[in-house]
């Protein structure tokens, strides 16, 4: 089964965090981000979502690896996100953390997030009754700034 | 691959590569396409690639400032020297999650 997955089909939380049993594990912390019915009060019609899947998986993998080194106790970590059409309510991504106790677990599900929305090759296009806009929480200040840092 | 171009009188051949660019998001629905082969001199970095692309298809104009690149799956520097056969990915701000 695997921990970093990009995926069409629908999603469920059990099954993600089933990927990380193990005897030693005493806590395990998930994260479910779940489509929102409004944006900047407007009413959303449903996301689509699009990824580099191959790429994307990589840098899931890579945020893992980024977890165990900065907390050691944190056993294993999987996520797994949706691309395609998505309905309000449906699941876009899950998130799970596995542990031998719950301390560092919720810090490193944060991190988790927060990174893949900063580093992992998908797009998110949201679609109303008259539009659709491409969006990103990545600043344009913050951009910019690391497009002059790479030149 | 080379290209043979007339220089004066005298025929010259340039080196070429051949690289595969692939889109997604905005960019990809503004070009029509999510992927292309394009055929550029030896020793381009990605930065020259982003001009041949933007010179060739200016509707990618306004995407560009803020393009991350990765080439075979990593991202990489402006400065990156490509050579043939690399995948080269134009990423606009990603948004997952």
């Amino acid at each position: 089964m695997k921990l970093f997955e990009i995926t069409t089909a629908p999603l469920s939380v059990d099954d993600v965090v089933a990927r990380l049993a193990r005897p030693s594990i005493g806590a395990v912390t998930t994260f479910v981000g779940v489509v929102r019915g409004e944006t900047d009060g407007r009413e959303t019609q449903r996301l689509e979502y699009e990824a580099y899947p191959e790429m994307a998986e990589e840098q899931l993998q890579r945020i893992g690896g980024e977890i165990r080194r900065r907390w050691p106790t944190i056993r294993q970590v999987a996520i797994v996100h949706r691309i395609g059409h998505l309905q309000i309510g449906e699941t876009i991504v899950v998130i799970a953390v596995s542990s031998p106790h719950r301390q560092e677990t919720f810090a490193a599900t944060h991190y988790a997030i927060d990174r893949l929305k900063e580093i992992v090759p998908i797009w998110k296009k949201e679609v109303w009754k008259n539009g659709e806009a491409w969006r990103s929480e990545q600043t344009e200040s913050k951009r910019a700034q690391e497009q002059e840092e790479r030149e | 691959m080379t290209m043979r171009k007339e220089n004066g009188g005298r025929s010259v051949e340039e080196k070429l590569i051949r690289v595969r660019v692939k889109f997604f998001a905005a960019p990809r629905q503004a070009l029509g396409t999510d992927e292309i082969d394009l055929d550029i001199a030896v020793g381009s970095t990605v930065k020259d690639l982003i001009r041949v692309l933007r010179d060739r298809y200016p509707v990618l104009e306004s995407y560009t400032r803020f393009l991350n690149v990765a080439v075979n799956r990593a991202y990489v520097g402006m400065q990156t020297e490509l050579h043939d056969g690399d995948e080269v990915a134009c990423l606009p701000p990603v948004g997952g999650g």
